[in-house]
C-alpha cells in the first residue's frame, strides 16, 4: 500500500462524506425561513390556540410567509399571544387582516392561516412589533361535541 | 470472607484497568500531542478504518432505507399518510439508525481490526522495540488510529443517513408510487439542521470516541498470545457495541427528550 494512493482514496472519502453533508443540506433540511432571511414581528392574541407549536406555518392563502416564533401567555389577561416572524418580502399586508388558527387535513398540524384585509384609504400596513386585532381561534373538538350534545339535549 | 475478598479484588481489577485505559489515551492524545507529524500516519490510518468501510456502510445504508420505505409504506398507506413517509425515514436515519448502526458496523469491522492489530504488535514485541528505539508507541500507534476513528466515524455516519434516504426515495417513489415532492418537501418542512442532522453528528463523534477507545486499549493491554488476542477482540466488539446502545439512549434522552 503505497501512501500516494492512500492518501488519494482518504481524498475521495472526505468529499464523498462532504457531498452527503451537503445534500442532507440542500434537499433534506428545512432550509427556507431558517433564520437568515430577513425577518419582521406580528403579534397577535388568541383565545385558544389548540394544538400549535413554535415553528408552525403562518400561511397566506396556502403560501407559508412565516412561522411561529414563540407562544407565551399574556401575564395581565393570560390569554395566549402569539409573536410570528414574517418575510420581509412580504411587508404590506393593511392594519385590517385577521389570523386565524386552522389545521391542515382533518388530522393534521395546526398552522396560523393569515387573511389579508381590503386596503382601504387611511390604513396603515401592519409594521415590526404590531398586534393583530381580528383573531379567531382554534376549533377545540371537544368544545365542538359538547355545543353539539347541548343543543341536542334543548 | 473469601466471598468478601473476592468481591474487592474484581472491583479492584475493573477500577485498575479502567486507570490504565484512562492512562493510555492521555498519553496518546493528550500529553505532548504532535499533530503535524502524526498526519501522514493519521491519513493511512483513516484510510484503513474510514475507506475501506465504505463499502459495507453503503450497503446497509442503501439497505436499511429501502426496508423501512417498505415497512413505512404498508403503515402508513391505511392512514393515507403515505407522503409522510419521506420524514419517517429521514428522521429515524439521521436521529437514531445513522449513527447507531454506524457506530455498530464499525465496532465490528474497524474497532475489531484494531485491537487485533494492536494486540499482535504488542506480541511479537513490535511495541517494545519503538520503546527501544525512545519512540513512544502510544503516540505513534495509538493516537493516530485514535484520531482516524474520530474522523472517520461522523463522516461514515452522514454517508449512511443520506444513502439511506436515497434508498428509501427508491423503493418509496420509484417503486411504491409516493408523490417525489411530497416525499422531498414534508421532509424539508420537517427536519432540522440544528436539532436532527448536527445532533446526529454529536451522537456518531461520541460513539467514535468510546469505539477507538475500547479498541486501541484493548488491543493494547490485551494478553500477549493467540488466545488473549482472540479474547481482546471479542471484547472490543462486545464491550463498544453495549456502550454505544447504552449511550445512545442518555444521548436520545439529552437531545430529544424534553421540548
Amino acid at each position: 500500500m503505497n501512501s500516494r494512493k492512500a492518501e488519494i482514496l482518504v481524498g475521495g472519502f472526505v468529499v464523498l462524506a462532504f457531498a452527503a453533508g451537503l445534500m442532507l443540506a440542500l434537499k433534506v433540511v428545512n432550509q427556507n425561513m431558517a433564520g437568515q432571511a430577513e425577518t419582521y414581528t406580528l403579534n397577535a392574541k388568541f383565545d385558544n390556540i389548540g394544538g400549535l407549536k413554535v415553528r408552525s406555518a403562518v400561511k397566506v392563502g396556502g403560501v407559508t410567509v412565516g412561522r411561529v416564533d414563540s407562544i407565551t401567555l399574556s401575564p395581565k389577561d393570560f390569554t395566549p399571544v402569539v409573536s410570528m416572524s414574517i418575510s420581509k418580502e412580504y411587508d404590506k399586508f393593511p392594519e385590517t387582516s385577521s389570523v386565524s388558527i386552522l389545521t391542515s387535513g382533518l388530522l393534521g398540524e395546526q398552522y396560523v392561516g393569515f387573511q389579508p384585509g381590503f386596503e382601504i384609504e387611511g390604513i396603515e400596513n401592519l409594521s415590526d412589533g404590531d398586534f393583530i386585532e381580528d383573531t379567531k381561534s382554534a376549533l377545540v373538538l371537544e368544545d365542538l361535541i359538547g355545543q353539539f350534545l347541548f343543543s341536542k339535549g334543548q | 470472607m473469601n466471598w468478601l475478598a473476592g468481591i474487592g479484588a474484581v472491583t479492584i481489577g475493573k477500577l485498575s484497568s479502567f486507570g490504565r485505559a484512562t492512562l493510555m489515551l492521555f498519553g496518546a492524545i493528550i500529553a505532548k500531542p504532535q499533530f503535524i507529524k502524526n498526519v501522514p500516519l493519521t491519513i493511512k490510518q483513516i484510510y484503513a478504518v474510514g475507506v475501506q468501510s465504505l463499502l459495507i456502510i453503503v450497503v446497509s445504508g442503501l439497505f436499511i432505507g429501502m426496508v423501512m420505505a417498505l415497512q413505512g409504506y404498508t403503515i402508513l398507506v391505511g392512514y393515507g399518510a403515505e407522503g409522510s413517509l419521506g420524514p419517517m425515514v429521514a428522521l429515524s436515519l439521521l436521529r437514531e439508525l445513522g449513527p447507531v448502526v454506524t457506530a455498530l458496523l464499525f465496532a465490528g469491522r474497524a474497532g475489531s481490526a484494531l485491537t487485533a492489530e494492536i494486540g499482535l504488535m504488542k506480541a511479537t514485541e513490535q511495541l517494545s522495540s519503538l520503546e527501544m528505539m525512545a519512540v513512544d508507541p502510544l503516540r505513534r500507534i495509538i493516537a493516530p488510529r485514535f484520531w482516524a476513528g474520530m474522523i472517520s466515524m461522523p463522516m461514515l455516519a452522514l454517508i449512511f443517513s443520506a444513502v439511506g434516504i436515497l434508498g428509501g426515495h427508491v423503493v418509496g417513489v420509484d417503486w411504491l408510487g409516493v408523490d417525489s415532492g411530497s416525499y422531498w418537501s414534508i421532509m424539508q418542512s420537517t427536519v432540522d439542521w440544528d436539532k436532527d442532522v448536527v445532533n446526529g453528528i454529536i451522537k456518531s463523534a461520541v460513539f467514535a470516541f468510546v469505539i477507538v477507545w475500547i479498541a486501541t486499549y484493548k488491543g493494547y493491554d490485551s494478553i500477549p498470545t493467540s488466545e488473549g488476542i482472540s479474547k481482546a477482540t471479542t471484547e472490543t466488539v462486545v464491550y463498544s457495541s453495549l456502550a454505544v446502545l447504552g449511550l445512545d439512549f442518555v444521548l436520545t434522552a439529552l437531545m430529544f427528550g424534553i421540548e
